[in-house]
């Protein structure tokens, strides 16, 4: 049983035949099964580590290094309002603490119809909108309390759907060429290359000793 | 600058002291060689180097002066300048110390390291006294149990990867893995996929504090109660080495020793965690006298006695012959030696063996020419032609798989059937019974159909005579008689006549078995019976007047109402024996059947007599790895009751005949050894222990032998129990070179090296004929197949496989069975047994895979002895 | 109006499509290089303009290049993982304008001769992702990328990865590893470069997305008219982010050195001043790992040495500013806290220590410190940071450790009495 939908599981074969090693294809693979449940369930990681033929744990050991990947669930609206010291000298912790009023959860929070969690995060790059937030890393700012109060009006009542996707779903635009160099031919020319450093260092140590 | 310096070696100064070193050799060993031990947590001499807790920081200068670097990271250089006792360098690392505690538990008083912990050691030697963290600490549940055998306290956790590096690079099970970031940063495993590595319990002993601990060990003892000696794994042939562990007279931990020529440190889980089945309450420990469907306890002379007379019997019935012993392979060397010589010595019959019908002929053991691990793993490739290594020889995998990952070396695997060894394999050939004999005939000439494994070896530069390569000889199938594998070896070894071989069995001291004379045809040093050497005939009474018979032949014998009395020492055939039929019928027939044992097993359980025998750690001898190298085994704890080593017993039932075996401790068993056998010849035990070499030696000795071995030495963070504050700051003594043969005389090994015996002509069984509707037999053991190491060991029992029977997806189509159905498996005598199906795509087409020791169901053999090559018929139960 | 580089078409209606990109000049530097160029020469322009990279370390991009150790598989990877807090440079330019990232991407693909190419963006970047994918494609489908592009005979793949989060995939060599599939971990040096053991263990050249966006215009106007602009080390123009207290934050592509910190902040068509009746108490440049400058200062131009002489950083060209009415020790405290969760936590120093120096400085912000607590943190600083000398020694593995004394330092150093004033009044004297 597949976690992956047929579609998908197409985006991910393709994903993981763009890099000379399949595992560069994890952090991808992670957004696309965001993408397709809002979070990266375990189900989707078993199904990942075998796309790329590692361990599960290996994928949850690099996907919980990275913040955007959330291994539970998660409201629809990621909402991250951002305290770090621009947005702070503009009043983001104070937007903060107004989300947290407004949404009714402290930060780290799901609303109980799981319409938001709330984040605070590091910068965004928005500074020069400060104090900024982003809903699912698409950006707002410079939001004062009632801005803030709009922007989730809007979200409630899905005037932002176009512009704002569910939760998980990064970019709509993907990858529509195949690559052109085929990857044999740099694993060819990968293999000449180690075999040439393994003679090399042959060459320094010829009695290379039990170590590792 | 490096003028003065020995050849090879460069010149480094530190803390203004020059010393040697050899090139691109890190800083942190060099100066350790030195005398300068510089603190670590995170450097392990056998795993990559990560240099992430910055506790051996040392200044080294630099284009820009002095600058702080991880002296476990930094190769050295000649001329290098370092400094490792400044006040920067002991700032530095006064302020990682005070940075790794601000978050630890400091729960010493409850934890299973305190008191053997580097981390605790360092605090107390150079650590403030107070701590200046006054905020709260890190929380995490404390230990979560990540398997069967270890136990995670992720509080404790000092984030030095040596656990998770073992797990991915050595193992190659990255089970566990750091999940989180930053502060947050936890070893876990993934839900639900526990850490079911073979190899855990190495990340258990190299963890430099107590968050990883083992389910067998906690809370057993505290390590200032431990007292220790060193020994060897008697688990499988590989002959780890340990340090064995005890408190109170009772077994408490194994603890894996760096032995550059065997096991780096490292064991298997069923190696380091079976002491418990020497603790077992289950122990025989009285002989026991057969009385009807029970047993009495009997004294030793009562049972003494009955034994000389049933001997006395059976002689008088015909002859010797009428009497056969089966030696099992945990014997020490010392036994097998005593065994034999009553036997073949006193009795003098030649019915003598330890293969059950797993292994091989003990004179083509004997005469094959071997090769070391260490020739193996720097040759130039390996063919591989063997049972599963992981499953068998688990840390010799580690040995080829680190190896071949570091491309010292290629491998090239040919069977009938998937293999561990594969997914390290350059090429693999599935390969069909009837096809060796071309293979190996053909292997490295033109034209050969296996061109894929030709090409390999040749491009490696393998000689057409077979020079540089190595083949690792097992039985890859059980399903297929011995007689193929030997087949094969001798038609390789005439083909190739330069390649050597590592015969890959994993029955524990077959090889010192086979060198002692346990097998049937032979004597003592590898020679044949005929060969009696004049130090032999000095000291035995008798020599057999003609061969006698193997296992095999003794149970086909015994069936036949040919055999009066047998005798089992350390040896379970009816359960263990590849014919369980054959054994089972056969035992009963016998009119009196001795077993020398350490429990009640299938065997004894039977028995008209049951000696108690001393267990592992119970007594001090000597072992044979399957190189032919010998390593001490040292007594820890006391036998119970009045259990007896087994070359006792043998001489006190030679006594009982009026017979002196002529030794009265082990160490005088090994000098009549090194006397009778050409191959031991300068063994003795002062000399083993003397040069206390992790290394053991090789036999024949060669002239450095034991000379130049460099002494047990455990990694310094994780050094187990007493001497762990000792050791911290402990360097050059404890690594002292010693010369044994200066002190000890001169030797002269190569005037009297052992050539192995002739090898016969091969000799291929008739070829096999598939009966209609039936499926071919992968018959192969696993690590966890049942065995009373296992069932007397609480903790291993958990892990002991389920009786399944795997087929590929393509016959559990035909069968309409999917997997967690039964099917019924019926053998070629026609005895039939259920198993639960498991349907596997690593199972080849047309087969079924069934495991060695994981049922015992009477009537049922899938193997049976006179077959050359075993089918079974499988039906939807 | 001085020169404008990589903003030349910021603006532009729809200036992140191709159509609008080619009507603008876009594609003839690729063209040019691939067509009438030797990688040789496409190498020497570059070293000839003098650029030093714009993603924080300013090391020489000529010289990078010329540093990649030959081998039959080489790779390219541009850092768009810009998360040094308040820098907001890259991000400018992702959106609008793509194609020229695109197209220095190929070009410098070409001069070093890289089997692949990859542009790491940072994963937050959901609309830069979207802007650069579409532009791949269409630069695929124009032929600029891929298989024999433009009939040159030069051919290589580009390949976009997004990020996930994690600020110190930024360091080159966290980043390799996060594109290999792996946790975010700084490589431990040496190798000091990847231009020797990058991307899967193969020689390997990491720019910045600003970097590259350079590089089009160098090709086309040539390296000497590159060098031309700017004073010193510090050639051409910069992207300043500047963020903070002033008037009108915002991205200014300036000459470097033609401008000083003053007038950025406030000439009124760049920062605009502050709100009335404030000054200018401390600027952070260069990104939170830069320590502080004070208002004397301010005349300092904006250019790589004269800021290093001043004892701190041009960096990634982000500039904060704190007016007198923001308080030291939040901000001090607040970028601790970046780096004690941004921390990979690999090393034993960073990742205990962020943690340790981040709760104390809380703890003093809140109005609970003492006195001795600031001696405390400078200690556990100092064990970051040995000396706390800038240019920091240190005891980690990558500079993300030493970077975090860099505030608290110059906190402590400027503001001392600020300090005292949240001890003594057990609490922050400013109103937020
Ligand atoms: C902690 C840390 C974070 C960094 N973040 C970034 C970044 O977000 N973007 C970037 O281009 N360089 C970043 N760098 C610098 C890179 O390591 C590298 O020097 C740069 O990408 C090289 O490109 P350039 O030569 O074009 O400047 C960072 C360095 C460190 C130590
Ligand atoms: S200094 Fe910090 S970010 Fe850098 S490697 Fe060490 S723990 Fe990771
Ligand atoms: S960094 Fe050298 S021992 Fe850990």
């Amino acid at each position: 049983m597949s976690f992956f939908t047929p579609e998908n599981l197409e985006k991910a074969k393709v994903l993981v035949g763009l890099y000379p090693d399949r595992r560069s294809a994890l952090i991808p693979l992670c957004h696309l099964a965001q993408g397709q449940r809002g979070h990266l369930s375990h189900e989707a990681i078993e199904e990942i580590a075998e796309l790329l033929e590692i361990q599960p744990a290996e994928v949850m050991g690099t996907a919980s290094f990275y913040d955007m990947l959330h291994t539970e669930d998660v409201g629809k609206y990621l909402v991250g309002v951002c305290t770090n010291v621009a947005c702070l000298l503009g009043g983001g912790q104070e937007l903060l603490d107004h989300a947290s009023d407004v949404l009714g959860v402290s930060p780290g929070g799901t609303t109980e119809d799981g319409m938001f969690t709330l984040e605070e995060v590091e910068c965004v790059a928005h500074c020069d909108k400060a104090p900024c937030a982003q809903v699912n890393y698409r950006y707002f700012g410079p939001l004062g309390n009632g801005d803030f109060d709009t922007l989730v009006d809007d979200l409630k009542n899905d005037r932002l759907s176009e512009s704002v996707p569910p939760h998980g779903v990064l970019s709509r635009v993907f990858r529509d060429a195949p690559p052109m160099v085929p990857l044999e031919i740099i694993h060819q020319e990968r293999r000449k290359m180690d075999e040439a450093k393994k003679a090399r260092l042959a060459a320094q140590n010829p009695d290379a000793g039990g170590k590792q | 600058m490096s003028t003065d310096a020995p050849q090879n070696l460069i010149t480094i100064s530190v803390d203004g002291k020059e010393i040697h070193a050899k090139s691109g050799e890190l800083l942190i060993e060099a100066a350790e060689k030195a005398g300068i031990f510089i603190p670590r947590f995170c450097f392990h001499n056998r795993l990559p180097q990560v240099g992430v807790c910055r506790m051996c920081l040392v200044e080294v200068k630099g284009p820009r002066g002095f600058a702080l670097q991880p002296s476990c990271y930094l190769p050295v250089a000649d001329g290098m300048e370092v400094i490792t006792d400044s006040e920067k360098v002991k700032k530095a690392q006064d302020g990682v110390l005070e940075f790794l505690l601000i978050n630890h538990p400091l729960d010493c008083p409850t934890c299973d390291k305190g008191g053997e912990c580097p981390l605790q050691d360092q605090t107390l030697t150079f650590g403030p006294g107070e701590s200046r963290f006054i905020e709260e600490k890190r929380h995490w549940e404390k230990p979560i149990a990540i398997s069967k055998l270890v136990f995670l306290d992720r509080e404790r956790c000092i984030q030095c990867d040596r656990c998770t590096r073992f797990a991915d690079v050595v193992a190659g099970d990255a089970l566990i893995e750091f999940f989180g970031r930053g502060d947050h940063t936890e070893v876990n495993v993934f839900p639900e996929r526990p850490f079911t590595s073979y190899f855990s319990g190495n990340t258990v002993q190299i963890c430099p504090v107590g968050a990883l601990t083992a389910s067998p060990y906690r809370f057993k003892a505290r390590p200032w109660d431990l007292s220790q000696v060193e020994s060897s794994c008697t688990t499988c042939s590989m002959g780890c080495r340990i340090m064995v562990q005890s408190s109170q007279n009772q077994l408490t931990r194994y603890l894996g020793l760096d032995s550059d020529s065997v096991n780096h440190g490292w064991l298997c889980d069923k190696g380091r965690f079976g002491f418990e089945a020497v603790n077992s309450p289950e122990r025989v420990t009285a002989p026991l006298a057969r009385k009807d469907d029970d047993y009495v306890e009997t004294t030793w002379a009562g049972a003494l006695s009955q034994v000389v007379e049933k001997i006395g019997e059976a002689k008088a019935a015909g002859d010797s012959h009428r009497i056969g012993f089966i030696l099992g392979s945990r014997l020490t060397n010392e036994d097998m030696y005593a065994w034999v010589k009553l036997a073949k010595g006193v009795i003098g019959t030649d019915n003598v063996d330890l293969n059950m019908g797993d292994g091989l002929k003990g004179s083509i053991v004997a005469g094959l020419p071997r090769a070391t691990i260490n020739e193996a793993v720097s040759s130039k490739a390996i063919l591989a032609f063997t049972g599963d290594i992981k499953e068998e020889i688990p840390v010799l995998f580690l040995r080829l798989r680190e190896a071949v990952k570091a491309g010292r070396t290629k491998l090239v695997t040919i069977g009938t059937r998937a293999n561990s060894l594969d997914g390290l394999s350059e090429a693999t050939a599935r390969i069909g019974i009837d096809e060796l004999k071309s293979f190996a005939r053909g292997l490295l000439k033109d034209g050969s159909e296996f061109g894929e494994i030709g090409a390999v070896l040749s491009s490696q530069g393998v000689g057409s005579d077979g020079d540089g390569l190595v083949v690792l000889l097992g039985r890859e199938n059980l399903s297929v008689d011995q007689s193929v594998a030997e087949a094969f070896a001798l038609e390789l070894a005439r083909a190739l006549p330069k390649a050597r071989f590592l015969i890959t069995l994993r029955s524990t001291n077959f090889s010192g078995g086979t060198d002692l004379g346990a097998a049937p045809g032979l004597l003592p040093g590898r020679s044949l019976l005929g060969d009696v050497s004049e130090a032999l005939a000095e000291r035995w009474v008798t020599t057999p007047s003609h061969a006698g018979l193997s296992v095999e032949g003794m149970l086909k014998s015994a069936l036949r109402g040919e055999l009066d009395l047998i005798f089992v020492v350390g040896a379970d055939p009816r359960a263990d024996f590849i014919d369980s039929e054959l054994a089972n019928a056969a035992l009963d027939e016998v009119d009196f059947v001795v077993s020398v044992d350490t429990y009640m097993s299938e065997t004894s359980s039977r028995a008209d007599l049951v000696l108690p025998a001393a267990a592992f750690a119970e007594k001090s001898g000597t072992t044979t790895n399957f190189e032919g190298r010998i390593f001490t085994l040292n007594q820890k704890v006391t036998p119970p009751g009045v259990c007896r080593p087994d070359w006792i017993i043998a001489s006190e039932i030679a006594l009982e005949m009026g017979e002196d075996l002529g030794f009265g401790s082990s160490s005088e068993v090994l000098d009549e050894i090194a006397a009778v056998s050409q191959l031991h010849w300068g063994l003795s035990w002062s000399r083993l222990t003397a040069a206390a070499t992790v290394e053991g030696a090789l036999v024949p000795l060669s002239p450095t032998a034991l000379s130049i071995r460099r002494r047990a030495m455990l990694d310094q963070v994780s050094t187990p129990g007493i001497a762990s504050v000792w050791n911290q700051g402990l360097a050059q003594s404890k690594t002292a070179y010693l010369d044994v043969d200066s002190a000890d005389g001169s030797i002269d090994p190569a005037s009297r090296a052992v050539q192995g015996i002739g090898l016969p002509e091969p000799l291929w069984p008739m070829e096999a004929i598939q009966p209609a509707g039936s499926l071919s037999l992968d018959y192969i053991r696993k690590l966890y197949s049942r065995g009373e190491h296992l069932t007397r060991s609480p903790h291993l029992s958990e892990l002991i496989v389920k009786p399944k029977c795997r087929i590929s997806y393509d016959t559990a189509k035909q069968l309409g069975v999917k997997t967690g159905e039964s099917v019924r498996i019926i053998d070629t005598g026609g005895g039939e047994a259920s198993f639960e199906a498991e349907v596997d795509d690593a199972v080849k087409e047309g087969a079924v895979e069934l495991i060695h020791g994981s049922f015992l169901v009477s009537g049922f053999s899938p193997v049976r002895a006179d077959k050359a090559v075993n089918y079974v018929k499988v039906e939807r139960a | 109006m001085s020169t404008k580089i990589v903003t030349a078409r910021v603006g532009v209606k729809d200036s992140h499509t191709i159509a609008a990109y080619i009507e603008h000049g876009g594609y003839k530097a690729l063209r040019k290089a691939l067509l009438e160029m030797t990688p040789e020469e496409v190498q020497a322009e570059v070293t000839a303009s003098g650029m030093l990279g714009r993603g924080g370390a300013g090391f020489e991009t000529g010289r990078k290049w010329s540093m990649l150790k030959q081998d039959l598989v080489k790779y390219l990877v541009v850092n768009g993982d810009e998360s040094e807090p308040s820098t907001f440079k890259d991000h400018l330019l992702v959106e609008n304008d793509p194609h020229q990232l695109v197209e220095g991407t190929l070009i410098t693909a070409y001069a070093i001769g890289a089997s692949r190419a990859f542009i790491y963006l940072r994963g937050e970047f959901a609309f830069g992702l979207e802007r650069v994918q579409a532009a791949i494609n269409e630069a695929y489908a124009y032929g600029a990328v891929g298989g024999n592009i433009f009939g040159s005979g030069f051919s290589v793949d580009l390949v976009l990865q997004p990020g996930a989060g994690a600020y110190i995939c930024g360091e080159e060599t966290a980043l390799i590893e996060s594109l290999e599939g792996k946790r975010g971990y700084p490589r431990i040096k040496p190798p000091y470069f990847p231009a020797v053991i990058g991307l899967y263990g193969a020689p390997t050249i990491v720019n910045n997305v600003e970097t590259m966006s350079n590089v089009p215009w160098i090709v086309t106007n040539g390296g000497k008219a590159f060098a031309a602009l700017g004073k010193g080390r510090s050639t051409g123009t910069r992207l300043f982010a500047l963020s903070g207290d002033v008037m009108r934050p915002g991205n200014y592509e300036l000459e470097m050195t033609s401008k000083t910190f003053r007038e950025l902040i406030y000439d009124s068509d760049l920062g605009g001043g502050l709100k009335e009746g404030r000054s200018v108490k401390a600027v952070i440049p260069g990104g939170v790992s830069a320590p502080w400058i004070g208002p004397d200062n301010l005349d300092l131009p904006l250019g790589q040495d004269e800021v290093a002489q001043a004892g701190s950083m041009l960096g990634s060209g982000s500039i904060i500013v704190l007016d007198d009415h923001s308080c030291a020790v939040r901000a001090a405290w607040r970028i601790t806290k970046f780096f004690n969760r941004e921390s990979c936590g690999q090393c034993t120093p960073c990742r205990e220590g962020s943690g340790w120096i981040e709760k104390i400085m809380h703890r003093i912000e809140m109005g609970s410190g003492t006195e001795s607590d600031l001696d405390l943190v400078l200690d556990a600083c100092d064990n970051i940071a040995p000396g706390l000398t800038w240019p920091p020694q240190q005891t980690t593995i990558c500079v993300l450790g030493p970077s975090i004394p860099s505030s608290v330092v110059s906190a402590i150093k400027m503001f001392r009495d600020e300090f005292m004033i949240h001890i003594k009044e057990e609490g922050c004297p400013f109103v937020h």
